[in-house]
Order: structure tokens, then sequence, then C-alpha cells
């Protein structure tokens, strides 16, 4: 198992403001699966993938990547092994340096060396040349930054990438871009993905199995065949797969609230 | 004005900004009409699509320049028309949702009072009456607690919720025309399907006419009547909306193949390559 999670909770707030967020989750991952996980705003499923990363520390349960348990705070090392690709390419790059130095940054980091034929291996790896190396973030486009923030991540050459919402931000034509992108760079770097989506098709594009969440509890695991054939068992994944079908006036009056 | 003229007339709308290197043109040469039926205009961005909703209004900031052979409202210039009629017109004949309530609303004042004081601009009713028109409006769009959520403030309600109350607010004032742009692009599957079943249902209750902008070709497929699909400023096609997968443009075609699809495997998405006829096309 790449990624294994057992009984995960987080909270966030205290007293009686408190709210779980994420109810008591496990689920694994295979290595060199692509897995999704789907939900709505709310679901916990954002936070899953920030406590797996490191980004959040208050947790409880347990979670183990590469066979290796995890506390809240993180050893340098770890980040070399599992890296993460944000939703917003225009929030997550730094406006004022450019792709040469975001790229830099992290090797120097984790002190790797040679960051030069680093830095022009991996821009080629993300499909843009080295004439995009000295380049400022607002002078690419919202698919190249998105290029550049995955280059980011793959330059320490991880084994796991966490990608929260990859393409939502991105046009449909750009999203089939980084869709073809990120199922090249898995093919030829063995990757194992993690992919947190609100859209089932992204899914069903790109992952083996998915698990469907709804108020921080993980509703069901299927794989993308069974998605596919629309073989989901809770009354909540089969909801969640006729709203994505499009508009139609008598599916929508039948909707209801899943606690 | 007889009942038939068609409720917007839209001949060669062009919008156009002015950078240092000259005028950009972000609309270039638009023409449709619109009765008393739901049309779609679809692009990706920087298509020129929400420029195209926004001149309708005259709500193109400056130094942007908005120019048309005709752009009439039921048969009213509207290029025309004063700012102060341009003020009746806007949210009394003509009224638009935007995409984030977060940013639509007034986060200190109570959206009851919000949805009763658009009553009360158009219709110089009381307060009283404002009130019971507003809490009637709020049933409308399915608000469970009309009086409780009356009371709430932006930040107390849901997002769903919130452009709910948008489009109470909105719908209040009984326009002909509404303008949606991306008006629930901010929701989640569910609640963006029922919020649409509520604005098909004033749509056809109210015979109002509405044009809907949106990214979501599937989505605009569904539930609109007619559509344009617009890239780089133009209108490269325009077809019934349950005729969308026969489309014949280049443009058209690229966007839908490029599209992944629940009941299709996996593997490489087709990619658009952009040819430069499109651009005069």
């Amino acid at each position: 198992m790449m990624i294994d999670i057992r009984d995960l909770r987080v909270r966030f707030g205290q007293g009686a403001d408190a709210v779980t967020a994420v109810d008591g989750v496990t689920l694994s991952v295979r290595e060199g699966e692509s897995f999704g996980l789907v939900g709505e705003s709310g679901s916990g499923k954002s936070t899953v993938l920030r406590a797996v990363s490191g980004l959040n520390d208050e947790w409880t349960g347990r979670i183990a990547v590469a066979g290796t348990e995890q506390g809240p705070k993180r050893p340098k090392g770890f980040y070399k092994l599992c890296q993460m690709v944000f939703q917003d390419p225009y929030g997550s790059l730094h406006p004022r340096h450019t792709v040469d130095r975001i790229l830099a940054e992290p090797i120097a980091i984790h002190g790797l060396g040679d960051a030069d034929a680093r830095i022009v291996r991996v821009l080629r790896d993300v499909g843009l040349g080295p004439a995009f190396r000295f380049r400022y973030p607002h002078q690419l486009s919202g698919g190249q930054r998105q290029r550049v923030a995955i280059a980011r991540a793959l330059v320490l050459e991880p084994r796991v990438l966490l990608l929260d919402e990859p393409t939502s931000a991105l046009d449909v034509s750009v999203q089939a871009e980084i869709l073809n992108l990120l199922r090249r760079l898995r093919a030829e770097h063995g990757l194992t993905l993690v992919l947190v989506t609100h859209n089932l098709a992204v899914v069903a594009n790109l992952c083996d199995r998915l698990a469907v969440m709804n108020r921080g509890r993980l509703v069901e695991e299927m794989t993308v065949e069974e998605l596919r054939q629309g073989a989901a068992r809770e009354p909540y994944t089969l909801q969640l797969l006729r709203a994505s079908r499009g508009y139609d006036r008598a599916t929508a009056e039948s909707f209801r609230d899943y606690a | 004005m007889t009942d038939d003229a068609p409720l917007l007339e839209v001949a060669n709308l062009r919008v156009a900004f002015p950078t240092r290197t000259g005028m950009a043109e972000a609309v270039r040469g638009v023409s449709f009409t619109l009765g008393r039926e739901k049309l779609g205009i679809v692009g990706e961005s920087g298509s020129g699509k929400s420029m195209t909703g926004r001149s309708i209004l005259r709500l193109v900031p400056p130094p942007g320049r908005v120019a048309a052979d005709r752009l009439a409202f039921r048969g009213e210039d509207l290029l025309a028309a004063s700012p102060r009629r341009m003020r009746d017109i806007r949210g009394r004949r003509i009224a638009m949702v935007m995409q984030d309530p977060k940013y639509s609303l007034n986060p200190v004042m109570t959206v009851g009072r919000q949805i009763a004081e658009a009553y009360r601009v158009h219709s110089h009713a009381g307060a009283a009456e404002a009130k019971r028109r507003a809490l009637e409006m709020l049933a409308a769009v399915r608000i469970r607690d009309p009086e409780r959520v009356y009371e709430r403030y932006p930040h107390e309600v849901s997002g769903g919720m919130g452009q709910r109350i948008m489009i109470a607010m909105m719908l209040i004032p009984d326009p002909d025309l509404l303008i949606a742009d991306e008006p629930t692009s901010a929701l989640d599957v569910t609640v963006q399907m029922q919020v649409l079943a509520i604005l098909d249902d004033l749509c056809s209750q109210r015979g109002m006419g509405m044009i809907f902008v949106s990214h979501d070709l599937n989505l605009v497929a569904s539930f609109c009547d007619r559509i344009l699909i617009m890239y780089a400023g133009r209108v490269v096609e325009s077809c019934r909306a349950s005729e969308l997968h026969a489309a014949t443009h280049p443009y058209t075609r690229g966007l839908l193949a490029s599209l992944p699809r629940i009941d299709e495997p996996p593997g490489d998405l087709p990619v658009l390559s952009r040819d430069p006829a499109w651009l005069e096309g």
C-alpha cells in the first residue's frame, strides 16, 4: 500500500463551534494506482488530502505513506516522496518569481544539486520548452501555469502526487491537455495519484478507483468501471451520478439531502 | 410596442478596450434576436460571452466602448437611452444574476431587507407591502422558512441559498428579460440543478426571456432552447440546444470532444488545435 488511512478524524474549532470535517475515514491506495476522492463542497475530501500531505496537523487516526507511519509534523524527506498540486494556478505560484526560481527552490531545499539539468528536464516533461524558463507567472496562460505547478511538484521526483481539483479553474480544452499530461506522467514515472474533485467525468477519465464522500464520511468505494456502468450502491452516489448528466426538470425535483 | 416584437435585437455588437497597442476588441460583431426563450451563450474564457451580456445593460466599465448597428429592447434603442432611462430599465425590465452571491449581496444588510429594497426602488410600494412581497418571493425560490431567512445576513446562508436569494431579488420587480452570467457555476451539482429548476419554472410561468451565459456545454445543451457558441469575440455557430451534438463548426466539435465523459473508457482526450481562420469565422 502506498497510502493507508485508518479512522481519520479532523475537527475544526473549539467547544460548541467545533465542526467535524472528516469523521472516521478509512481507505488505502495501492502503489501506482490513480485514486479519485469525490464529493460536494464541505464533504471533507480536500481535508483528507491536506491531512495526508501534512498541511493540516490537527487530526487523529493513522496515516501511513509508503509503509511509514506519519505524525502531525513531517520530516523533510516526506516531501521528496509526496508532492501536491493545487486548484488555482493563479494563486499557487509566486507572482514575483520566474519559472526558473519557482523550480529551483525545491531543488535547493532538498540539496539535490544539478539544478540546471533538472529544470530543463522537468520543463520538457510537462510540455513546456526551455523558452518558458525565465518567464513570470503573469506571462503564462492558466494551462501553462498549471503545467509549471505540476513541474514544481515533479522536480523532486516524488512517488506520490496529490492533486486538489487540478483542472477545475481551467477551460475544458485546457483541462483535456492537463488530464492527458497527468496520464502520461503517471505512466512514465510510475506515479501514484490521488485526485480530489467534484467532477465524476474527470475521475472516470484519469482514475482506476474512487471513493465518494459526503459530510465527512466515506459513502462508498468503487472501481471506475462500476462508475461507468452506473453500478453505484448508495443512493447518495446515484444522485450525484444523475446530477452529472445535465439538467432535467424531473430529476432536479427528486433530489434530497443525505445526512 | 407590440407583443410579437422580439424582446431583444442585437446587430453587429462590438465591445473594445483601449490598450497600449491600440484597441483590443472583446466582442467583434455579434448579432442575434431573442424571444421569450432561454438562449445559451457558451464559450471559453476570453470569448466575449460575459461582455455580450453586460453590454446589453450598458454595464461595460469605462474606458471600454460599446457600439452596435442595433441594440434594442422591445423596440427601444438601448444605446440611445439616457442614464436615467437605463436606471429604469435595469432591474425593472432587464435583470442580471452574476456568478457568486458572496460578492453580489450587501454583507451588512439582512437578505430580506435587500430583496424588499429591490422591490421598493421599482414599485414605490410601502414597507409592509415590500416585506410581504419579499417573503412571497423567497417562497417562490423554494426557501423553506422565508420568515427566518429574511432576517439572516448573507454570511449566514449557504452558497446555494445565497444564489436563490439573488434570484429572488432580481425577479421581484418582474423583469421581461433575465441575463444570468454563470449563475450556478459556484454551486454543487445537485444544488445547481435545483436552482436551474427554479429559473426554468419562473421563465415558463412569467413568460420571461433569458440569456444564460456559461462555459458548460452540457449544462447549456440540457437547459436552454437555443445556443450561441462564441470564440474570440464572435459567434461561430448557433443551433438548437437539442442539436448541439450535431454541431458542425470545428471549434464546437473540438470543445465537445475535449470533454471527459463518465461512460467513456479512460484514455487521451482529443486536444483542440486552434485554426487562425476561426478568428474570422
